[in-house]
């Protein structure tokens, strides 16, 4: 017997193996408390973790559980997914200790067969947060046993891998998968099909019966007339995508045959939903789950999936009492859509090809245009992305807190231009009201117990001479002409009483001011630490950082362009000579004062490339990049818009972080 | 929505000026959130309510334990304190809707927030 405990090894004479236990397991320890904030403690308690006997490790419930057995009576085994480790709780700590002498160190073999050698600390708790119940993407379906084995059977033998092998463009080995078309070829170089030149033959005729059947019942509304047949073996997925909204209708259907697999659906915000599609059902994708959400197959060997037998089609939840591993086998799936003849009118038509817009908007030319692309460019896009950013945006920013901190207790305070009220519990002894043009994000504020309601920024239902304070953080640069934002911060005036004070952040033109470089630009090169850290941790499903960098952002969201596109001075360094409206690149100087900011969602592996958003129709960007507008402000130029202001005196204007910064009093 | 935020709210439509206010609250949702009670928050923000507008929404909620005018002292009138403290902090309207007193437009509120988005003619000036 020996003793892994740091505390105690001295009392021991250990050997050269335990010594190199005793190593790994502090080694374990460490790694515990620096990436994934476990703490773990030196006394005996009923509950372990076990690292390297985790589901992210290719270790399975059945195959971890016997082996904790065998030192006693296991309460409870949670085993997060995708991480390299789980928790253990035995009945009693007697139990728990036997588990530490015996197991730490000790040598076991992974689904894969490869040997991995366990290491266990003691914890106070054994307790995983979980992610949140979570719903199937709104118009998804999953029919479990649609068909029979016979009919099983039967579409397998209907598939000849062999045959055409000459003609390339009905069956295609992918890069992940084997594919072979019918009805229409599916063109993988535009995701579209050509609607001109159906393939001869058409659907296989036992598809066309299933087909008819499935009409019949109501499983379906329209019989398709495409279907594309994918075989994966373990190991093999499917980036994850949408299929083109201008090629099919509505209703994309896909039958899974000879497996199961996990498919991941995720939102344009972030969230992800995991769903099993067990052997012979049907998955049946309408509305939002067909239109906005992408789907994808993980190329992996095992899945996460639900340990309980009852549990078999839908979506995987974050019980991690109840998950394990599943090996794969190998799926063949059809997938059958009906070929679109119109353009498509679908209600998202951000992420439509049939209604995104050919060319950049212009710069506005009057109040009217600069309303519209407000609209399309600011708020449309907010509503669009508000979960996920939201999820990027916690840290508030020191100097503002500064000023919230130092207001006498009891002060009214208006946070014009919320966002998810980060700010808007930073002192309780003020009354903070917050408010913000999108809905979604002030469903965040409430979700938090904020005051918050949805308004403009150029008319705040507030009355007059009813705030002590007033803040606006990073929302005049939104407004697209001069007019607009002296009227906004004259609304922001409006509010405050005499004596009144207010502060405002806009995104600087200015990214390197005193010789210094702004977090924005500098983000780059510090994050690549803690991008590294990110990535290891894939279980914060839609929590990542790294897509969109903000102004000045202490998030230090980490990002995007190589020091390269930097010196290149990216794609806006066109000149506005056609009064286009140029695309910024991320993490680079600004070389316009008016300027698209593109936000990339996660998972985009386009994401380091130049932006090219007003590509030809069809093409298909599995993870959309919304543009927001901005007008970054020179400096000075915000002190001289609130000059124009009458009955304010400008008590302080500062540089912070890549953003002009002014405190204002009204008279 | 707290009646504290409702009495702060006043209507924007264009034109409407100081007559926007106070906001006719109907309520067909009310919920009691318990609030964590801070007699001297409650009583720094006694003076910067617009009573009128309190009482008002109070009676269309049916809350009748509303003083009709701030009682003398009630820096250190714990039992007013903790009635306002409720009437302010803890009435949580959820469903119903704002009315401009002055051009009658409805404002909703939904899931306790108010929408009090205009379209661009009713701003316009």
């Amino acid at each position: 017997v020996f003793a892994m405990d740091s505390n105690h090894q001295h009392n021991y004479k250990l050997n050269k193996t335990e010594k190199k236990f005793l190593r790994k397991q502090i080694k374990a320890k460490h790694t515990l408390l620096r990436h994934e904030g476990i703490q773990t403690v030196s006394y005996a308690t009923q509950n372990l973790v076990v690292a390297n006997g985790g589901l992210g490790n290719g270790v399975s419930r059945k195959q971890l559980l016997p082996v904790l057995e065998k030192c006693g009576l296991v309460d409870a085994l949670l085993m997060p997914p995708n991480k390299p480790y789980s928790f253990a709780r035995y009945k009693t700590t007697e139990e728990s200790k036997r588990a530490y002498v015996t197991l730490n160190g000790k040598e076991i073999v992974d689904d894969l067969g490869q040997k991995i050698i366990l290491y266990l600390n003691f914890v106070e708790k054994a307790q995983w947060k979980e992610l949140g119940s979570q719903a199937l993407p709104p118009g998804l379906m999953v029919i479990e046993e649609i068909i029979s084995s016979e009919d099983e059977k039967m579409l397998f033998e209907s598939v000849d891998w062999t045959k055409d092998t000459d003609n390339q463009n009905f069956q295609k080995s992918l890069k992940h998968r084997r594919v072979k078309h019918f009805g229409y070829e599916f063109h993988y170089e535009s995701n579209n099909v050509d609607k001109d030149e159906p393939l001869p033959g058409g659907l296989p005729d036992i598809c066309n019966s299933i087909l008819e059947k499935w009409v019949k019942e109501g499983y379906i509304k329209h019989k398709p007339d495409q279907l594309t047949i994918n075989q994966y073996e373990p190991g093999h997925g499917i980036p994850a995508h949408i299929d083109t909204h201008s090629a099919f209708e509505d209703e994309i259907v896909s039958l899974s045959l000879g497996s199961e697999i996990v498919m991941d659906f995720k939102h344009p915000d972030g969230v992800t939903v995991p769903v099993m599609l067990p052997r012979r059902s049907l998955l049946v994708m309408t509305g939002e789950s067909r239109y906005l959400w992408t789907h994808g197959i993980t190329p992996r060997k095992f899945d996460t999936v639900q340990a309980s037998e009852d549990h078999k089609s839908g979506i995987i939840t974050s019980d991690v009492g109840d998950l394990t591993l599943s090996k794969r086998g190998v799926r063949t799936s059809f997938t059958f859509r009906k070929v679109r003849q119109t353009p498509c009118n679908c209600s998202y038509p951000l992420v439509c090809d049939s209604q995104r817009k050919e060319t950049p908007p212009s710069f506005p030319e009057n109040d009217k245009e600069a309303s519209q692309l407000e609209q399309e460019h600011v708020h449309q896009v907010y509503e669009e992305i508000a979960r996920h950013f939201s999820s990027t945006r916690h840290s508030p920013w020191p100097r503002v807190v500064e000023f919230l901190k130092a207001l006498p207790s009891g002060s009214t305070v208006a946070d014009i231009g919320c966002g998810n009220g980060k700010y808007l519990g930073i002192n309780k002894e003020l009354h903070m009201i917050g408010c913000d043009r999108s809905q979604n994000l002030v469903d965040i504020c409430r979700e938090k117990h904020f005051q918050a309601f949805v308004c403009d920024a150029l008319a705040v239902p507030v009355r007059s001479g009813s705030c002590d304070a007033c803040i606006s953080i990073a929302v005049i640069h939104h407004f697209a002409t001069a007019e607009r934002r002296v009227a906004a911060l004259q609304e922001l005036v409006r509010l405050l009483r005499p004596g009144g004070k207010a502060l405002i952040y806009v995104w600087a033109m200015e990214q390197e001011y005193n010789k210094q470089k702004s977090k924005y630009l500098r983000g780059n090169r510090i994050s690549q630490g803690k991008k590294e850290e990110i990535n290891t941790d894939t279980s914060v499903q839609g929590l990542h950082m790294d897509q969109m960098p903000d102004m000045g952002n202490q998030d230090l969201a980490s990002s995007v362009p190589s020091i390269n596109d930097f010196q290149e001075g990216g794609c806006d360094s066109r000149k506005v000579t056609d009064s286009k409206l140029p695309i910024h690149t991320n993490r680079t100087a600004f070389h316009s004062q008016d300027v698209l900011v593109p936000w990339h969602l996660r998972g985009n592996p386009d994401k380091d490339k130049p932006v090219e958003p007003f590509g030809p129709a069809g093409s298909h960007d599995p993870s959309p990049v919304f543009h927001r507008y901005y007008h970054v402000f020179r400096e000075g130029e915000l002190e001289a818009a609130c000059q124009t202001l009458s009955n304010v005196s400008i008590l302080q204007s500062y540089y912070d972080q890549g953003n002009w910064c002014v405190i204002l009093q009204k008279i | 929505m707290k009646l504290l935020t409702h009495n702060l709210l006043s209507s924007h439509v264009r034109g409407v000026g100081p007559r926007g206010f106070p906001l006719r609250l109907q309520a067909t949702e009310v919920r009691i959130n318990p609030v964590e009670f801070n007699p001297e928050f409650v009583a720094r923000m006694i003076p910067k309510v617009e009573w009128a507008a309190l009482l008002e929404a109070a009676d269309t909620l049916h809350l009748v334990e509303v003083p009709k005018e701030p009682i003398q002292g009630y820096e250190h009138d714990e039992k007013f304190l903790r009635k306002m403290h409720h009437v302010l902090l803890e009435v949580d309207v959820l469903e119903g809707t704002l009315q401009c007193p002055e051009s009658g437009r409805l404002f909703p509120i939904s899931r306790g927030i108010p929408n009090m988005l205009l379209s661009d003619e009713e701003t316009e000036s």
